[in-house]
């Protein structure tokens, strides 16, 4: 355990390092700098006030001497300032961070909490009129472009019933639980319509898989209740391939839903990393990006522990392999 | 039966327990959608119209221009001019030709907290300015800036190295508190880390307007209240929240629910979206359009040779129904534009050349061009090439990929062919047309103010090259000695008269020589509610929101 550890550690950080040089350079690539933006924004900006703003924002130098500079910086904990928030990354990345984890979370774990139970009770009535019922929403929620949903949304309860806000957040002086909650409904259902029919259809394909296998007839056979075969004993095998996508999306709660924060004027990582992209802001934009990737690494990691949790036939050494 | 009715009564009351209470209380709070949230709160670094708008409400320019074009002080006690003896011409320690101008700022004048405006802010202001590493980006006016007099708390003389007819419009000298913000300055180069506009935005010392700024969530939203200081008319709302949604249909969409009262044109939906809304909600809301200066127009790239033919512009222009494209994409809303000087504007001629359109004096000019031989529908040369150009755009601008495509349709009617290739804004803007990369005609906008000299887009010296660091906005590449002479001397030329027929002068050899196909002025759509009143758009730079304290409830 402790060898896996400390294996897949330095493997995080390799891919992490990979990572920083990889988008820096890709988002110095990128056409026009923030400089250029400006002059585009105010026509008074003459050519030395470019000169002048290209060296004080260190944009005059190699691409490669800055990302050394920001490495050296972010190294010792400095990750920089945030020139689109106009403050510290850290403190720009931390609200966003927390909405996401607060829009992501709640829908994923809605997500589960619908799709898994879903797609166990379809696999254990295939082809019933249950299962074409689950079967036809999931992929309707996996068809239906999030981008109109969250749209029609706002208009059945938003605009026609008027129920809920249409967007944005609450505001911190109106205080209550219930003044600030409100306005998750709308953007977490959007998010949660989108992914419970893709995570539904796994658990349903692995179950019938697992449902099939021989040590599922013998325990029925001596006398296993229909609740204890799947649940006991299938559940657990049937959970390992869905513990992979689930991994996978692990990632995805960080690095958030860059349409559904759009049209729901949630400021969430994912307007915040475009935003950052969008506007040049190297140091955002890596720090945002890297702490996507370190998640999805984390999300890999837990999946890997989770394996053997469920598998007591796989071990560590496995899982490394 | 009881069950079904128990549980819809069940269902209406929990309807309308989560309806918002803020329906009730909308009077006396307005809540405006805009698309943007600024990058900073600092007045001076960093050019943003989202930033511009949310400070108008809670802080006052010494001089701006106000609805009718003209310049006002707002801080200022009395507009300096040469008449009444407030500015005087005078030659500089280097011998140029320059003038000292006198400002006396409003005795009743005071921050949030208090603390007087005074010349004590004036100079701290001035500071940040002239400092190379301060972060301030537009640094003309500070460049001939070179002597600051203060005579006392209130009365200071400006003196420029440079007499031009803008001598006493110091609208970018946007004060900055030095009882706030002098300790953070203390280190020039971390200062734009460290300042309190956006260290502690919500410090009641940075506003001296009718509001100051209470909250704000970064990327949601902002809230102003009443500046108890305040030394104007009393506001009447009790709170402004100024909501981003970035995205124009939900923007429709939380104007309906209710979730915003208005949405504002200097920073909301296009005419067409606009107009659309109005066919459908129109009855609704008070919807006002107001042509501004914002220049809508296509860049010619001069440096392609098939261009270069002032035949071939003349013969693009003729080609093109503008009136049609106004009438029918945008309701007569924006009307043709004839130069880059807006109709409102003091110094417009009305009298300039017109391109009507007229296909057969276009196919003419073709003809005469070279490009008379048709095959296969497309103009081509005598050495067989075909006479094809690129049309570049903003992609994800609806309004201008709709206006693309029927701009294509109409070259293709006169043997045309027009590929049109978008790029994103920040490629676009980033370096295809900062560059001038683009190889031939490039649409966009020039945002400017009243009587704005075109120096930066017509001037020679301002062609953006690689020995020029690509500063400049010349992008068309236009060179005429003449023009270049007459940006010169209308900057300096005080005499109105005199400056008008040089104005009129500038205006025919641009709509003559034709660097830029001119397409319209852009309206501002103005969205409100029926009940509000006093809100008079600007159509330029300095936003409505500078007249917030006349904005009230309908009696």
């Amino acid at each position: 355990m402790a060898r896996f550890l400390v294996h897949r550690l330095w493997q995080s950080l390799l891919v992490l390092g990979l990572m920083s040089f990889v988008v820096y350079s890709l988002i110095g690539l990128m056409p026009g700098d923030p400089v250029d933006l400006m002059i585009t924004a105010d026509p008074k900006i003459t050519s030395e006030d470019a000169t002048r703003l290209r060296q004080l924002y260190g944009l005059d130098k190699p691409i490669v001497e800055r990302y050394g500079n920001w490495l050296k910086a972010a190294v010792s904990g400095d990750f920089g300032y945030s020139r689109l928030f106009a403050k510290p990354v850290m403190e720009a990345l931390k609200p966003a961070l927390a909405n996401t984890v607060l829009l992501l979370g709640l829908s994923f774990a809605l997500a589960l909490a619908i799709a898994l139970p879903a797609g166990i009770i379809a696999a254990t009535r295939p082809y019933s009129k249950l299962d074409y019922a689950v079967n036809a929403l999931a992929f309707a929620g996996i068809s239906v472009p999030s981008f109109w949903l969250g749209l029609m949304l706002i208009v059945v309860f938003a605009v026609l019933l008027g129920v809920l806000p249409a967007g944005g957040t609450g505001e911190l002086s109106k205080g209550g639980v219930w003044e600030n909650l409100k306005y998750l409904v709308l953007p977490v259902a959007t998010l949660t319509i989108a992914s419970v029919g893709g995570h539904a259809r796994y658990m349903r394909a692995a179950m019938i898989e697992t449902l099939r296998q021989d040590y599922i007839r013998t325990a029925r056979a001596i006398g296993a209740g229909e609740t204890r075969v799947v649940l006991h004993h299938a559940l657990r095998n049937a959970l390992i391939p869905v513990v992979t996508i689930i991994a996978l999306d692990f990632g995805n709660l960080f690095s958030g839903a860059l349409i559904t924060e759009t049209i729901f004027s949630w400021p969430g990582m994912g307007r915040l990393i475009y935003d950052s992209v969008m506007g040049n802001d190297f140091n955002l934009a890596l720090v945002a990006l890297l702490l996507a990737t370190l998640l999805t690494l984390v999300g890999n990691f837990l999946a890997d522990v989770a394996y053997v949790w469920l598998d007591p036939r796989i071990s560590f050494r496995e899982v490394e392999r | 039966m009881r069950k079904t009715l128990a549980i819809a009564l069940f269902a209406l009351a929990l309807a309308g327990a989560l309806v918002p209470a803020s329906a009730a209380a909308a009077k006396d709070e307005l809540v405006i959608g805009i698309t943007q949230f600024p990058s900073t709160f600092h007045p001076n670094i960093d050019s943003m119209l989202a930033k511009t708008y949310i400070l108008s409400f809670a802080r006052r320019p010494i001089t701006t221009y106000d609805q009718k074009w003209q310049l006002v002080c707002m801080l200022c006690v009395k507009l300096p001019t040469i008449d009444n003896g407030l500015a005087v011409p005078e030659t500089t320690p280097d011998g140029k030709k320059g003038i000292a101008v006198t400002y006396t700022l409003r005795g009743d004048a005071t921050w949030g907290d208090g603390t007087p405006v005074s010349t004590q802010d004036v100079l701290f202001t001035w500071e940040i300015g002239r400092h190379l590493r301060s972060g301030v980006g537009n640094m003309e006016l500070y460049r001939s800036l070179y002597k600051i007099d203060v005579k006392d708390l209130k009365t200071f003389t400006m003196h420029f190295d440079k007499l031009t007819f803008e001598y006493n419009a110091i609208n970018d000298f946007r004060l900055i508190p030095a009882h706030l913000d002098r300790k953070n300055f203390a280190d020039p180069v971390a200062y734009k880390t460290r300042t309190v506009f956006d260290t502690d935005t919500v410090n009641k010392g940075l506003y001296n307007g009718p509001y100051r700024i209470t909250e704000v969530v970064t990327g949601s939203h902002v809230v102003l209240e009443p500046n108890p200081t305040w030394w104007g008319r009393k506001p009447h709302f009790r709170r402004i929240v100024v909501r981003i949604v970035q995205n124009t249909a939900a923007l429709e969409a939380n104007l309906l629910s209710g979730n915003i009262d208005m949405i504002a044109g200097e920073l909301g939906l296009t005419v067409d979206q606009a107009f659309a809304f109005e066919k459908r909600h129109g009855d609704k809301f008070n919807i006002v359009y107001k042509s501004g200066l914002i220049y809508e127009h296509i860049d010619l790239n001069l440096s392609n040779p098939i261009l270069n033919d002032i035949r071939v512009r003349r013969a693009l222009i003729h080609g093109i129904d503008r009136g049609s494209i106004s009438d029918k994409l945008f309701a007569g809303r924006q009307p043709v534009a004839h130069s880059n000087v807006n109709p409102l504007d003091w110094v417009y001629a009305d009298d300039l050349p017109k391109y009507a359109y007229d296909l057969k004096r276009a196919a003419t000019l073709l003809d005469e061009a070279g490009w008379s031989t048709m095959k296969g529908g497309f103009r081509h040369n005598s050495k067989g090439e075909r006479l094809t150009l690129e049309l570049m755009t903003t992609a994800g601008n609806r309004t201008r990929e709709l206006v693309e495509q029927v701009l294509q349709s109409h070259w293709k009617a006169i043997g045309i062919d027009v590929r049109i290739r978008n790029e994103a804004p920040r490629v676009f803007f980033g370096q295809t047309v900062t560059q001038r990369k683009f190889t031939g005609l490039a649409m966009f906008a020039w945002i400017s103010a009243p009587e704005s000299v075109p120096r930066t887009t017509l001037h020679s010296a301002h062609i953006p090259t690689t020995e020029n660091n690509y500063a400049g906005q010349n992008y068309t590449g236009f060179r005429n000695a003449e023009v270049d002479k007459l940006i010169e001397s209308i900057e300096i030329e005080l005499d109105r008269a005199k400056r008008k027929k040089l104005w009129h002068r500038l205006q025919v050899i641009y709509a003559t020589e034709l660097p830029v196909i001119p397409l319209y002025f852009r309206a501002e759509p103005y969205i409100m509610p029926k009940w509000l009143t006093g809100l008079e758009p600007t159509g330029h730079q300095d936003p409505s929101p500078l007249w917030v304290e006349n904005w009230g409830i309908k009696p």
